[in-house]
């Protein structure tokens, strides 16, 4: 292991592991959040509670922020590292018709997926943690927990800006891992001429699912409600 | 066919160079690109000025010396063509043609369209080899290679060194460069016996030479005029992490 985070490629693992961390966490955050739009809240609010009083959420959440502070810090050496390479650009640049766009756009993507987790963060997490919400009863009062349904769904029927930002967030999310996905597993080695087609692939349809899903449940409640 | 040509002119590597336009009339749609420039130098030179300097040799796409940035693509607008294989059928009558040299840190500029490319050398030199005990030939079958190994490796060893995956690359990264070395080597017996000192040095060289590291955007794959498929990337992360991890 000695020395290997100083090169290039140990820089570059670092990205792919958080990377792929993150995701899998993107895909757990989906899962309850679509819950959103089954009834009306206790499904949502049964899973939220769940998720804020499990013992193995208390120790995967700090784990959480550490992978996106890293993802974050080392997408700022390397990409500052990478601009040092050409002092001198072209005055002409054609597209060789394969490059996309989001893979030469990764820091200004994760960039503004970074405003939006902040805005994110201070608007839900931030509440539900330290903040004050009203608590429910269920089951005759057997059952109480925190209204986390009314306050989600609050702000998404009250500011139709706020369901924009969310909407845009999580197109910037799908555009980063069109890329993202495959690229994790370039990076790993776990690639060759047969699978990059196929990651490819899996590649858009997880960024679909994510970017459709974190958008249909501001959409519903702007529209529906 | 008449064309106008925009080159890059720098007398020597310390100067600040600029661009300048020359008309250049019937051209044929015949020459290779190269043809083309010694034409443009024959006037230049009739004309007592300075001919274009540009690196060639062999003229059939094995020497990878004839790099240039050509219509903001590394040797031009064909697909996997060097530019000494380049026609200028490619290219339209009355159209503007833009010629760069290779841009990177790495690859100064020596005098007009010609980078020094010796940091390619210096990676090479770093671990690009098998260390032999050169005698006599030995026998063709006493070290037997699959059929799969000896295909991969004769893909990957067709890279001719051009840099023009490191003029594509918005990092200047040479990764696709060493990989195709790393790969071609690592498929031999020969080569397995060095292989891990091999990864490690040739990407410590690459990081100390002022390269980038890989976004994975694959512009090196589709500029190369080889095919160098970014496979082998994959392949030479696989080996650089698996001989990081013992150290
Ligand atoms: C939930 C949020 C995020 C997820 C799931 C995610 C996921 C990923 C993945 C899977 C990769 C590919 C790694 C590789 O190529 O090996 C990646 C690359 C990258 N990410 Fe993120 N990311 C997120 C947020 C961010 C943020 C906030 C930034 C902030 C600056 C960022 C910046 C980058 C950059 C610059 C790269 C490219 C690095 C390179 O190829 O050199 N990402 N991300
Ligand atoms: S990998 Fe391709 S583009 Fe890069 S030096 Fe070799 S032949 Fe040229
Ligand atoms: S002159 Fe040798 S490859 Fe073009």
């Amino acid at each position: 292991m000695n020395g290997i985070f100083s090169s290039s490629l140990g820089k570059k693992l670092i990205m792919s592991i958080t990377g792929l961390f993150l995701m899998i966490f993107l895909l757990v955050h989906l899962t309850v959040n679509l819950m959103l739009l089954f009834g009306d809240g206790k499904l949502f609010n049964f899973a939220a509670n769940f998720m804020a009083t499990n013992q193995l959420i208390e120790v995967v959440e700090p784990v959480l922020a550490i992978g996106f502070i890293v993802h974050i810090i080392y997408a700022s050496i390397i990409t500052l590292l990478n601009q040092r390479t050409r002092p001198m650009g072209y005055i002409q640049t054609s597209s060789n018709g394969v490059t996309s766009w989001a893979s030469k756009n990764m820091y200004i993507l994760g960039g503004a997926i970074f405003i939006f987790l902040v805005i994110h963060l201070i608007n839900f997490f931030w509440k539900i943690k330290f903040g004050e919400v009203a608590t429910l009863s269920y089951d005759n009062g057997l059952t109480q927990m925190a209204d986390t349904y009314s306050l989600v769904s609050g702000l998404f029927i009250t500011y139709w800006w706020y369901d924009l930002i969310y909407i845009a967030g999580a197109l910037l999310l799908g555009f980063h891992l069109s890329h993202g996905f495959w690229s994790a597993f370039q990076t790993l080695g776990w690639n060759n001429k047969i699978w990059i087609k196929r990651l490819e692939i899996i590649a858009y349809i997880y960024a679909i699912i994510i970017a459709i899903g974190f958008t249909i449940i501001p959409l519903y409640f702007l529209i529906l409600k | 066919m008449n064309i106008k040509l925009k080159i890059w002119r720098q007398p020597n590597a310390k100067s600040k160079g600029r661009f300048e336009t020359y008309p250049l009339n019937d051209v044929s749609s015949e020459m290779s690109f190269l043809e083309m420039l010694d034409y443009l130098n024959n006037s230049l030179i009739k004309d007592g000025k300075e001919p274009v300097a540009f690196e060639h040799d062999c003229r059939e796409g094995i020497c990878g010396s004839c790099g240039m940035y050509i219509s903001g693509r590394p040797h031009g607008p064909q697909h996997r063509t060097t530019t000494c294989e380049l026609r200028m059928r490619e290219f339209k009558d009355g159209q503007t043609i833009t010629i760069e040299p290779w841009r990177a840190a790495a690859f100064p500029v020596i005098k007009d369209l010609i980078v020094d490319r010796n940091a390619f050398d210096k990676i090479m030199q770093s671990g690009g080899f098998i260390s032999i005990n050169a005698g006599a030939a030995q026998d063709a079958n006493s070290i037997l290679v699959p059929k799969k190994n000896a295909d991969e490796a004769f893909d990957s060893a067709s890279c001719v060194g051009c840099g023009a995956c490191v003029a594509a690359c918005k990092n200047s990264s040479a990764m696709l460069f060493i990989s195709a070395k790393v790969t071609h080597l690592a498929q031999f017996p020969q080569g397995r016996i060095e292989a891990e000192i091999r990864v490690k040095n040739m990407v410590a060289k690459m990081d100390e030479l002022g390269f980038g590291g890989c976004t994975n955007t694959r512009a090196c794959e589709a500029e190369c005029p080889k095919g160098i498929s970014i496979s082998n990337i994959a392949k030479l992360n696989r080996e650089f992490f698996v001989a990081k991890l013992k150290d």
